[in-house]
């Protein structure tokens, strides 16, 4: 067994890592990317898994990264789900693993 | 003018453009990616530093010709370039496509290059997170520059298997495993055709394959990937001679060459054939790509040829368009000869790494088939007394292939499944009939009010 697999990174940066900083929170947590980052690959680089299955045991982490698999729908504190591989991280992004409660939010 | 709409930017879509943009015509190109190329030529962000050398090895030429030509016909004002948004439905018409907001697009002509996506085969485990497909480890490397975990097992078949080993090593990666479940005797039968059809390719091939050196395995049977709540934690598998192995992995890729991805062809009214040689349903079409009334099909989607084939294939469907609309065109001859030998190379592709169906058939009751919903083989096979073995109606009752993946991961395993416990030969069970939106959509942006556009004439 692996120590506290859903608390360490993911990903492995190999390249391309001369970019500009990006601060976003996850769950809460603040959380930092790189400028050109998917939503995807800047939470897989602090964490384990996206968000849990809802049909089983298991973490979700993505598994296409080309928008087919609809594996990486993640939440977003003010609202619209999104989908982590395809949407690039942008600054101050609040991001959730679950949807906020209440939900289904009341809309206008 | 004729209202020319393309659904793909990558390189079929592109050169369909290029060929209708040179007649004259102004097609509209939607696409779900910011920056055009497709998967295979998948463009970085802006500001990436990476040359093309560096992110497409020996096709570095053909990526920048392909990026360059559409980013020029783009500049130029003859083309209209939507990224970022994806086809939902087509009817009558008009193609109903979403991206930041929704959009009605008119056509007179609809031109499918929608490509491929990987082909995979549910391995006990693999439905844990930090199992992906080979595809996305490549758009990871390519487009992100990370690496999908610390320890990484590739495993399945197909010149990606080899590719992406090589691509990760030289970036530096820990590639522990290599597993390929295609046997040396298949390999060979296959790659003699190969070699014959485009012999400077196959050695190519065979260079980088035998640059992988002893962590590259053939005629592998994958047992299962083991887990805990982080993932991965090994991958247990048999070689060629049945002895047993454990690798410690963090990451496993899996795939078994590609899928042509039929959604919007055949919601667009195309019909679709068992292709024996590919294993899979591949839509009907004329030597031209011509496959309904106005619809053209070119590209991956139509047959899986690679990057070099769809460059073909997207010049002569934008061909038979031309030829149909009466206009001048290139004479398609010498291109359809090369798209025959390339035709020629990919069923030699074919043979050589094919598709694990006994394997598949035989899979333990346990096993998750449809990774969107977590349904086992064994809930299929016990739905079959019930749905008899066709597999509309198997995935009515069963559910498989009624996930958010709408069957693009699992119909192939699926299938093979009902054909085993049926007794019949997968072509016997049926294809998954696709339905409307392509990709899930929010019921919110369904109902918003829609901008109306007509492809080919300015806005």
């Amino acid at each position: 067994m692996r120590a506290a697999g859903l608390s360490t990174g993911r990903l492995v940066r190999l390249a391309e890592t001369a970019r500009a900083p990006v601060g976003f929170t996850f769950d809460g947590e603040a959380l930092t990317g790189l400028e050109g980052d998917t939503v995807l690959t800047a939470i897989l680089l602090s964490r384990g898994a996206l968000r849990a299955a809802e049909f089983g045991p298991e973490a979700r982490a993505g598994f296409c990264l080309m928008g087919a698999c609809q594996d990486c729908w993640l939440w977003q504190e003010e609202g619209p789900r999104l989908r982590a591989c395809s949407t690039p991280l942008a600054q101050g992004m609040r991001l959730l693993s679950a949807a906020p409660a209440p939900w289904p939010a009341r809309s206008a | 003018m004729s209202r020319v709409l393309i659904v793909g930017a990558g390189p079929a879509g592109i050169r369909a453009a290029e060929t209708l943009a040179g007649a004259g015509l102004h097609p509209v190109v939607v696409d779900e990616a910011a920056r055009a190329g497709g998967q295979i030529y998948r463009r970085p962000p802006e500001g990436f530093t990476r040359p093309p050398e560096k992110l497409y090895g020996s096709e570095a030429a053909k990526a920048r010709a392909l990026h360059g030509t559409f980013d020029a016909l783009v500049a130029e004002g003859r083309i209209t370039h939507l990224p970022g948004r994806s086809v939902l439905a087509l009817r009558d018409g008009v193609a109903y496509v979403l991206g930041e907001t929704r959009e009605e697009i008119r056509h007179d002509r609809l031109i499918l290059a929608t490509g491929a996506t990987d082909r995979l085969a549910p391995v006990p485990g693999w439905q844990a997170g930090g199992v992906y497909s080979l595809g996305a480890a490549q758009i990871a490397l390519k487009t992100q520059g990370v690496a999908l975990g610390r320890r990484i097992v590739l495993a399945g078949t197909g010149p990606l298997l080899t590719l992406l080993a090589s691509q990760l090593r030289a970036a530096g990666a820990d590639v522990a495993a290599v597993l390929d479940t295609a046997p040396w005797r298949a390999q060979l039968s296959g790659g003699v055709g190969m070699a014959l059809a485009q012999p400077l390719v196959t050695v190519r091939g065979l260079r980088l394959r035998a640059g992988l050196g002893r962590v590259y395995h053939a005629g592998v049977t994958l047992e299962r990937i083991e887990t805990d709540d982080g993932g991965p934690t090994a991958i247990i598998w048999r070689d060629g001679r049945g002895r047993r192995h454990e690798t410690g992995c963090d990451m496993v890729g899996l795939g078994w060459h590609l899928r042509a991805d039929g959604t919007l062809a055949d919601i667009a009214g195309a019909r679709f054939d068992w292709d024996g040689a590919f294993h899979q349903w591949l839509p009907r079409a004329d030597a031209l790509g011509r496959a309904g009334e106005g619809l053209y099909l070119a590209g991956d989607g139509l047959r899986i040829l690679g990057a070099d084939g769809a460059e073909l294939a997207g010049q002569v469907a934008a061909i038979a368009c031309l030829q149909d609309l009466g206009q001048p065109h290139p004479d398609p001859a010498p291109l359809l000869r090369r798209l025959a030998r390339m035709r020629r190379f990919a069923e030699g592709m074919a043979r050589a790494f094919p598709w694990p169906a006994e394997a598949v058939g035989a899979l333990p009751d346990d096993t998750v088939v449809c990774r969107c919903e977590g349904v086992r083989a064994g809930d299929l096979r016990t739905t079959l007394p019930l749905s008899g073995p066709e597999a509309n109606r198997a995935k009515s009752l069963g559910r498989v292939g009624m996930g958010r993946c709408q069957g693009r991961y699992c119909q192939l395993a699926g299938a093979e499944i009902i054909a085993a416990a049926s007794g019949r030969p997968p072509s016997e069970v049926g294809r998954l009939r696709a339905q409307p939106p392509a990709r899930p959509a929010p019921i919110g942006a369904w109902l918003s009010e829609a901008t109306g556009q007509c492809a080919g004439e300015a806005d």
